[in-house]
C-alpha cells in the first residue's frame, strides 16, 4: 500500500486517537505540574486619627483577571506529586526517622493515602492474577471433559460473570454479602456469630473485594485456556499414556507446558487490568477500608471542589505503574516482530 | 479419548462433575437470586430475621398481596425516570459501535495490508493507550471540556468513548484482515481498481463476521463503562451504569434500596440476551488474540 493510500485509510481512527487519547495525557502532565493562581492580596492601610491598621483582603477582579489571562495557573514543579496527598516525601522521611521498626513504619505509611491506595492496588493485583489464572484453568479442564451438548450450557453460564458491567456484578455481590443478605447471613451462621459485618471488617472487605475479582475475571482465563486445550498435541498424549504416564503426569509435563505461553498472555493482560480496579470499591462502597489509584483519581476529580490537578498528578503516577507492567508486553511483540521480519 | 480404555476413573469424573456444578452455581446463583429477589420487599430481599423469606416473600405478601410484587421497578422506572438512562445508554451504545467500527475498520484495513515499519509502531503505540486506565485520562478532558461548553452533552461522551476504544478496535480488525488473503484484493487491484474500490468491492463482503465480533466488544465497553460515564455527562443526560451508582446516594437515606436493585436487574437484562444470541462470537473474539498472538 502506498503511504498516501495508507494515509487517507488512517486518518479518522488516528485523529481519533491523538485528539482524546495523545492530548489528554500531555493535558494531564501539565496539569499536574501547575496549580490555580494564588488569590492575589492587597494590603489596605486604614489610619484612623490615633492608629493605623493594616487589613489584607482578597483582589477579587485582579485574581480573576490573573486567572482568565492565564487560566493553566502557576507552574509548581513537582510539589503536587511530592505533597501529603501523594507521594507525601516529608511524611515519609519524618515516619523512617521516628518509627523504631520496620512494621512500624509501614503502618505510618498506610495513613498516608498514596500509600494506602498503592498497598490495596497491589495486593490485589498480586492476589487475583494468580487465583483467577488457577481457577480458569481448573474449569477449562473440567469442562474439557463434558459431551458437546452440555460445552455449550456451562460456557454461557460462565461468559456472565465477565460480561457483567463491573459496577453491577460488584453491586449484586455487595448485597449478598450484606449483614441482611443471603451471603452475610449464611457467614454469620457459619462462625456462629450473629453481629458478624463484612462490611465493617477491612480484611474481611479484602478478602471479598479478591474474591470479586477472581469470580468477575476467571471466565476469560477459562475461556483462553479451553480454546488451547482444543489443540492439544494428541500424539504426545497417546505417546506418554503409552509410557505409563498417569493422568495427573500428563497434566502436568503436556497439557500445562502446552498451555504455558497462554498462561503468559492471559497474565500479562490481567495484570494490566487488575492494576485499575476501580467499580468494586465504588459497588461495595468500600472505600473506607479499601483505596485504589483510580478511586483516589475518580475521588478528588468528583465532588464540588474538583481538584483536578491532584487527580492529574495521581493520573501521571498511574500511568507509571502501568507503564512498568505494560514492559514485559511490549518486550514479548517487540520479540515477535523481530521473529517475523 | 474416546476408548473405554482411557476412560477416566469413577473418582475422578465425580470430581470433575462436582467441580463444574460448583462453578456454575459461583457463576449464575447470584444473578438468579438478585433477579428473583428484585420482585420482593426490601425487608424480604435483605432479612435478617429469616433468610427463607426471601424466597417465599413472607412480608411481600404482606404488604402487597402476592408473593411478587414489581414495586421496585414501578420505582425505578416510572418514579427515577430510569428509562432516560436506559434510551441514553442504547443511544451512546449505538453510535459508539457504528462509529468506531466505521473508522476502525479503515484504519485496520490500512494496517494489514501496509508493509513499511511504521505500522508495527502505530500498533504498539495503539497497545500503550489500550493498557491506559480510562481514568487517567479523564481529568485531562474536564477543563478543555468546560472551556469549550460541550461537558454534559450525549456526543462529547461518544466521541470520547469512540477514541478510547479505537486501540482495541484497531488490534482485533488488524488481525482478522490479516486472515484474509491478500491476493484477493490484489488481483481486483490488477483489474484497474483503486485501493478503496478494492477495499469496498472486495474486502468488504467478507469481513462481516470479524466486524460483528469486534463490534460486540465496543458495545460491552461502551455498555459497562462507569469512570468515562460518570464524570463527562451531567445528572440529565447520565446513561444506566452512573445513573445506578447516583441511586445508591439517594436510596440508602430514602429507604428504597429496592429501586437500585430492579434498576441493576434491568441493566443486566440485555447482556443476558446478548450472550445468548452472540456466544460463539464472544468466545472467539476473546481466543483471537490468544491463540495467535
Amino acid at each position: 500500500m502506498k503511504h498516501r493510500t495508507f494515509f487517507w485509510f488512517f486518518l479518522p481512527t488516528g485523529l481519533a486517537m491523538l485528539l482524546f487519547i495523545a492530548a489528554p495525557i500531555v493535558s494531564v502532565v501539565i496539569q499536574s505540574v501547575t496549580a490555580q493562581h494564588e488569590p492575589v492580596l492587597i494590603t489596605v492601610e486604614t489610619c484612623t486619627p490615633f492608629s493605623c491598621t493594616e487589613e489584607t483582603t482578597i483582589d477579587q477582579e485582579a485574581t480573576r483577571e490573573l486567572r482568565e489571562a492565564r487560566p493553566l495557573g502557576r507552574f509548581v514543579g513537582l510539589d503536587i506529586y511530592l505533597d501529603r496527598g501523594h507521594l507525601a516525601v516529608a511524611e515519609v522521611a519524618e515516619a523512617w526517622r521516628t518509627s523504631d521498626s520496620i512494621g512500624a513504619f509501614f503502618s505510618e505509611l498506610g495513613d498516608l493515602p498514596f500509600y494506602r491506595a498503592i498497598g490495596f492496588t497491589l495486593t490485589y493485583t498480586f492476589t487475583v492474577t494468580p487465583l483467577l489464572i488457577i481457577l480458569g484453568m481448573a474449569i477449562a479442564l473440567a469442562v474439557n471433559t463434558l459431551t458437546q451438548k452440555l460445552k455449550g450450557i456451562v460456557i454461557f453460564f460462565s461468559l456472565l460473570p465477565m460480561i457483567v458491567t463491573p459496577l453491577v456484578g460488584s453491586l449484586i455481590m455487595f448485597w449478598m454479602i450484606d449483614n441482611r443478605g443471603v451471603l452475610g447471613n449464611f457467614l454469620s451462621w457459619l462462625v456462629n456469630d450473629p453481629d458478624l459485618s463484612v462490611k465493617a471488617s477491612t480484611p474481611l472487605m479484602w478478602i471479598a473485594l479478591i474474591v470479586y475479582g477472581v469470580w468477575h475475571s476467571a471466565p476469560f482465563a477459562f475461556v483462553v485456556f479451553y480454546a488451547g486445550l482444543q489443540t492439544l498435541p494428541e500424539d504426545q498424549i497417546e505417546a506418554s499414556q503409552i509410557d505409563g504416564a498417569t493422568r495427573w503426569q500428563q497434566v502436568r509435563y503436556i497439557v500445562v507446558p502446552h498451555l504455558m505461553p497462554l498462561v503468559t498472555f492471559v497474565a500479562l493482560i490481567q495484570l494490566m487490568d487488575n492494576f485499575r480496579v476501580f467499580e468494586p470499591i465504588v459497588g461495595f462502597n468500600a472505600s473506607a477500608h479499601a483505596t485504589s489509584l483510580s478511586w483516589i483519581i475518580f475521588n478528588d476529580m468528583g465532588g464540588e471542589t474538583r481538584q483536578l490537578s491532584a487527580a492529574a498528578a495521581t493520573s501521571v503516577l498511574t500511568i507509571l505503574g502501568v507503564a512498568i507492567l505494560l514492559s514485559p508486553v511490549l518486550v514479548r511483540t517487540w520479540r515477535d516482530f523481530k521473529g517475523k521480519m | 479419548m474416546a476408548s473405554s480404555a482411557l476412560r477416566a476413573p469413577l473418582s475422578l469424573r465425580v470430581l470433575t462433575k462436582g467441580f463444574i456444578i460448583f462453578w456454575l452455581i459461583l457463576a449464575a446463583f447470584p444473578f438468579i437470586w438478585t433477579l428473583w429477589g428484585s420482585f420482593k420487599v426490601e425487608l424480604d430481599f435483605f432479612s435478617i430475621a429469616d433468610w427463607t423469606n426471601a424466597l417465599t416473600g413472607a412480608n411481600t405478601e404482606r404488604t402487597h398481596g402476592s408473593p411478587f410484587t414489581g414495586a421496585g421497578y414501578e420505582g425505578a422506572w416510572v418514579q427515577e425516570e430510569f428509562w432516560r438512562s436506559v434510551i441514553n445508554t442504547f443511544i451512546v451504545c449505538f453510535f459508539v459501535v457504528c462509529t468506531s467500527l466505521t473508522i476502525g475498520t479503515l484504519g485496520g484495513y490500512a494496517l494489514s495490508r501496509s508493509g513499511y515499519r511504521y505500522t508495527f509502531w502505530l500498533l504498539i503505540t495503539a497497545l500503550i493507550f489500550r493498557a491506559m486506565p480510562p481514568i487517567t485520562l479523564v481529568s485531562g478532558y474536564l477543563l478543555p471540556f468546560f472551556e469549550w461548553n460541550v461537558w454534559g452533552i450525549l456526543p462529547t461522551t461518544i466521541i470520547v468513548l469512540v477514541a478510547i476504544n479505537q486501540p482495541f478496535t484497531l488490534w482485533m480488525l488488524h488481525s482478522f484482515f490479516q486472515n484474509i488473503p491478500k491476493e484477493l484484493d490484489e488481483s481486483a487491484k490488477v483489474d484497474g481498481c483503486t485501493q478503496f474500490q478494492a477495499f469496498r468491492l472486495v474486502i468488504v463482503p467478507v469481513m462481516w463476521p470479524g466486524v460483528i465480533t469486534t463490534g460486540l466488544f465496543s458495545f460491552l465497553l461502551a455498555y459497562n463503562d462507569f469512570a468515562v460515564t460518570s464524570m463527562l455527562l451531567s445528572e440529565s443526560n447520565r446513561t444506566m451504569v452512573p445513573a445506578i451508582a447516583a441511586f445508591l446516594g439517594t436510596t440508602q437515606t430514602e429507604g428504597n434500596v429496592m429501586f437500585a436493585v430492579a434498576a441493576v436487574v434491568s441493566a443486566t437484562a440485555p447482556l443476558f440476551v446478548l450472550v445468548m444470541f452472540f456466544q460463539r462470537q464472544i468466545v472467539s473474539g476473546l481466543t483471537a488474540g490468544a491463540v495467535k498472538g
